[in-house]
């Protein structure tokens, strides 16, 4: 009991006291989890609404792989970008193992299937007619794909949320290919990771703290927007 | 090189050699088919004759595997060109396919597509949703409208794009009755006021009348008939476009006698007088719509050229009209008022006689 105690009060001295370390690691986590969460929905978006509108040969077996990468486990996807980054990888002319760049790499292909996922998804469910209307309206091909997307806002704001969850709360992958050098690629989850294993609950349960802070602010937010539209 | 068929500038739009195939299987054949300016062009037809697959081939949203579409004499092949020409048009489906935000974000939507200056599509805007009623609305989210709201806002959407023609898919088929024949009401003087040349696509004879200036009947994918609403509504020219214009009774029989325009058709024994132009013998199908016959319990010494006497079948009330199966040697229905029927004690057994006008029955030749 002393422990968890304990942990709370350090926690919060940390983070009042304004730790230079702590702060770093937190500004590096936002950094990168939302560079990862921006990239998969430009890319994701794009593609689960292209794949939601279009039929083409070999799509089934597309889609089937997409549900499957809503579900690949991130320690697997850390191994892939690992055997491709290393320094005698095919990737390993551009020396992006364990950096920053690394772990936004391992994060985009953990969280691109899910926000493409959802985006195909919420698109299928649209009437078909809307898009003959739409286009009737004298929207061009890019104009259509626009306003579908805007017009699904609600289902694929839960896209960024779950995207940005599993981005975040990632652990193994970034653990992986960052290193969690510190100052350089220690991020929160792995942080809190080599403070349990120190025994040093204090500091994890400071940053564990933090982290569950950004996961609530950056939901308000998507929250907000999402219920904004919603009928008064 | 296959020459391009030569199309005509006079026409608003015109179709030729048009078919369209969906799942391998061809749904769509027209030869020609053309809309002239300011005119309400009502295609009617059965469920599934290929009335939305036209409608969608011509406002240019469906590619037709062979034959093209011409607005003003110029045939709309290419890519840009469509995109072009359809931001002339505007299309009414039977939902009412509102986006899911404001009524006046719905309705600004097609304008902003076309680029036009805020400023004029303001007073544009505001002024189409006051003509249909919903002026008050504008801020409201459009998925909290009610059926005839949505479907008020969907016809102002359409109308603000000042069309050079406007297409209707079965545009007042969801609503309720009373919410329907307002709208409906608002939406014919729209037309007429605003000469707008438009298509409208229905399976409800009623509308086709109330809105058409020609109508076009639709079966199996092809035109079976196409003329003014009179026309096509009393001279069908066969035995299914007659069906679907509401000839209930189709009775075959053979040319006994003519005179002149007279002749005397023989219909299982019993002889009737009707206005034909077919020679003696000919085997003819004898249309007559179930309104046109008058029902009375003693021989009417009428202007009617035709009085048979009959016994009736049966009666079937739904709501002010009452339909009666009348046995004449051949079953004849005819519509009465409900409370006509009860006056007279219509039922099953009763002695009647069923007296029409030589001029209300169309022959056509079987």
């Amino acid at each position: 009991m002393d422990l968890i105690v304990e942990g709370i009060i350090e926690a919060f001295r940390l983070i009042f006291r304004g730790d230079p370390e702590v702060l770093k690691v937190t500004l590096l986590t936002l950094t990168v989890s939302l560079s990862a969460t921006a990239i998969s929905l430009i890319v994701g978006i794009t593609m689960g609404t292209v794949i939601g509108l279009t039929r083409f040969t070999g799509r089934r077996f597309l889609v089937s792989l997409i549900n499957t990468g809503m579900g690949s486990p991130p320690v697997v996807v850390g191994l892939i970008v690992s055997v491709f980054l290393w320094r005698n990888g095919p990737l390993g002319i551009f020396s992006l193992m364990y950096s920053p760049y690394a772990i936004v790499i391992a994060q985009c292909i953990i969280s691109l299937p899910i926000i493409t996922g959802f985006t195909m998804a919420s698109i299928q469910q649209l009437d078909p007619k809307l898009r003959l209307q739409i286009l009737a309206l004298g929207a061009s091909r890019l104009q259509l794909l626009w306003i579908l997307v805007r017009d699904t806002r609600l289902p694929l704001l839960a896209a960024v949320m779950a995207g940005f969850g599993s981005i975040i709360s990632e652990v193994g992958a970034a653990m992986m290919v960052g290193g969690n050098i510190e100052g350089h690629t220690r991020v929160l989850t792995t942080a809190i990771v080599l403070e349990v294993s120190k025994g040093q609950f204090g500091t994890a349960i400071a940053l564990g703290i933090i982290l569950m802070i950004l996961v609530y602010v950056v939901n308000l937010v998507l929250t907000a927007a999402q219920q904004r539209s919603k009928p008064r | 090189m296959k020459q391009a068929p030569v199309m005509d500038s006079s026409c608003a739009l015109e179709a030729s050699g048009l078919t369209v195939v969906l799942g391998g299987q061809q749904v769509l054949e027209i030869a020609s088919l053309q809309v002239r300016p300011s005119e309400v062009l009502a295609v009617i037809g059965p469920n599934g004759s290929g009335k939305t697959t036209l409608l969608l081939s011509l406002a240019l949203l469906l590619r037709p595997a062979t034959g093209t579409v011409a607005y003003r004499g110029i045939p709309i092949v290419e890519q840009d060109h469509i995109l072009k020409q359809r931001r002339r048009l505007a299309v009414v489906f039977q939902e009412p396919l509102l986006l899911n935000s404001s009524v006046w974000d719905n309705v600004t939507l097609g304008l902003k597509l076309r680029g036009m200056p805020k400023e004029d599509i303001r007073q544009r805007v505001q002024s189409w949703l006051e003509r249909f009623g919903v002026g008050d609305l504008a801020r409201r989210q459009a998925r909290t409208l009610s059926g005839g709201e949505a479907k008020r806002v969907s016809l102002a959407r359409a109308f603000v794009l000042q069309p050079e023609v406007l297409f209707l898919d079965e545009p007042f088929a969801a609503l309720d009755s009373p919410t329907r024949q307002a709208l409906l009401e608002d939406f014919a003087n729209v037309l007429r006021e605003t000469r707008t040349t438009a298509v409208i696509v229905t399976h409800d004879r009623n509308e086709a009348l109330a809105l058409g200036s020609r109508v076009a009947v639709l079966m199996n994918g092809s035109i079976r008939q196409i003329g003014s609403p009179a026309e096509v509504f009393s001279s069908p020219v066969d035995e299914e476009v007659a069906r679907f214009v509401g000839m209930e009774n189709l009775l075959e029989g053979t040319i006994a006698s003519c005179e002149g325009q007279m002749a005397v058709i023989d219909i299982k024994g019993t002889s009737i007088q009707a206005v034909s132009d077919c020679n003696m013998g000919e085997r003819v199908l004898v249309g007559m719509r179930p309104e046109d016959i008058t029902v009375a319990l003693t021989r009417l010494s009428s202007s009617a050229r035709n009085c048979l006497h009959g016994t009736v079948k049966g009666t079937v009330a739904s709501g002010p009209l009452c339909r009666v199966e009348i046995d004449c040697g051949f079953t004849l229905v005819a519509l009465v008022t409900t409370r006509s029927a009860t006056e007279m004690g219509l039922e099953k057994g009763t002695q009647v006689y069923a007296a029409f006008k030589a001029v209300s029955l169309h022959v056509i030749k079987h």
